[in-house]
């Protein structure tokens, strides 16, 4: 019986599935839940960050199997393009998780903090990062290098 | 050609200039010159796949007889592909794979602003999620053509002969034939003389700050979009298919 389920409770197991690249962040975090239907079958639709995120196809099995999991039957995933993915989707617990684990949230400001000791001392190595949403930076206070989760 | 085969046609050939690109690029991972370099290309490629996947599933949604992406991919010949000759041309070096992307990547961006305004929805939709993408690809090539131009004298001689030689596969992006043509009339699809306008001023403005010279040849090549390749296509096709056409229906 899919249907004696809330759409509170799918949104809660949703928090559960993590995004492979940053594990830290859930893909509620990450904001790409773009809604949650119920009907003879639950349908979770997401938004890809980008188009060639190789993540988009593992986070989709995750959401089926989280929810099979949870002993829903009739599970379905749909894709949406818009409106297009922005970092300002990422929520504030998201980004907090974000500093925690050592990559600097997307900011609108021109100084980037350090997620290590907050000093606003920092400056770019490449814009061009390890993925395509990160680039990589230095503090120039403790010295440490960090990447930079990019505004987009 | 009805309004849907000319959209059909239209997004295919987006859809390959995505694809054979980020096979080009592809091509060169592993063989960049520095760590930062060869993180950008291939992430920069796994975009253009992501868009060339996503065109040729809007292209095979709208045939409606049932062709996957990787049908479309991987079971077309050569002829049947209509990508810009520009995007087939091999990597050679650094600096003519640059002057590819710089060339393309300044047109794309314009016209993929004037896509998001088309009447089909599915492309319009693509091209906002693009653009992103694009505008960030578009930022990198800028910023090495001006580095390598305005560089050494090497790199600067270097740099001017790959752009004197891409030169003259530029002209068949604003070409418009009957498919672009009918896309712009029936789907409020992009003008490519007012494409040619603005690709001009900007690449004009990047060339002075590399200290580049473009070229004055108004001689073009031209066929890529009506599926007349340089023999280029075909290897990099062979390539490519060779796997999902040695081993029919293969999956992971």
């Amino acid at each position: 019986m899919t249907n004696a389920v809330s759409v509170a409770q799918v949104y809660e197991w949703l928090g559960d599935v993590p995004d492979p690249e940053i594990p830290v962040l859930s893909i509620l975090d990450l904001g790409i839940v773009r809604d949650v239907s119920i009907g003879d079958t639950v349908t979770v639709t997401l938004t890809p960050t980008y188009s060639g995120c190789p993540a988009t196809e593992v986070i989709e099995q995750s959401v089926l199997l989280a929810l099979k999991g949870h002993g829903l039957d009739d599970v379905a995933v749909n894709r949406v393009l818009a409106p297009p993915w922005t970092t300002d989707w990422i929520t504030e617990s998201g980004r907090d998780k974000l500093r925690q684990y050592g990559i600097a949230p997307p900011s609108r400001r021109r100084e980037i903090a350090c997620p290590q000791c907050e000093s606003l001392q920092t400056e770019l190595v490449s814009e061009f990062g390890s993925t395509a949403c990160k680039s990589s930076w230095r503090c120039k206070d403790c010295l440490e290098p960090f990447e930079y989760f990019k505004c987009l | 050609m009805t309004s849907d085969e000319t959209r059909i046609a239209y997004t295919l050939r987006l859809a390959d200039n995505a694809l054979v690109l980020a096979q080009r690029m592809v091509e060169t991972v592993a063989a960049e010159p520095e760590l930062e370099e060869e993180l950008a290309n291939a992430n920069f490629a796994l975009d253009y796949i992501g868009q060339a996947r996503m065109l040729y599933t809007h292209a095979g949604v709208l045939e409606g007889k049932g062709r996957s992406e990787d049908d479309f991919a991987f079971l077309r010949d050569e002829h049947e592909f209509r990508n810009f000759l520009l995007l087939e041309q091999p990597n050679v070096h650094f600096g003519d794979a640059l002057v590819r992307q710089f060339l393309f990547e300044t047109w794309y961006l314009h016209l993929l602003e004037a896509l998001i305004a088309c009447s089909d929805r599915g492309l319009s939709e693509i091209a906002a999620r693009a653009i992103k993408e694009v505008k960030y690809h578009s930022r990198h090539s800028s910023q090495w053509l001006v580095r390598l131009g305005d560089g050494t004298e090497l790199s600067h001689e270097r740099v001017q002969a790959s752009l004197d030689d891409a030169w003259r596969y530029t002209g068949e992006m604003f070409a418009a034939d009957d498919i672009d043509v009918a896309f712009q009339r029936d789907f409020d699809g992009p003008d490519l003389a007012t494409i040619h306008r603005l690709w001009q001023r900007d690449i004009e403005k990047t060339a002075a700050e590399a200290t580049l010279r473009l070229p004055e040849s108004e001689w073009m090549m031209s066929g890529g979009k009506q599926g007349r390749h340089s023999e280029h296509l075909g290897f990099l096709l062979a390539e490519m298919q060779y796997l999902p056409r040695s081993f029919p229906g293969a999956t992971w």
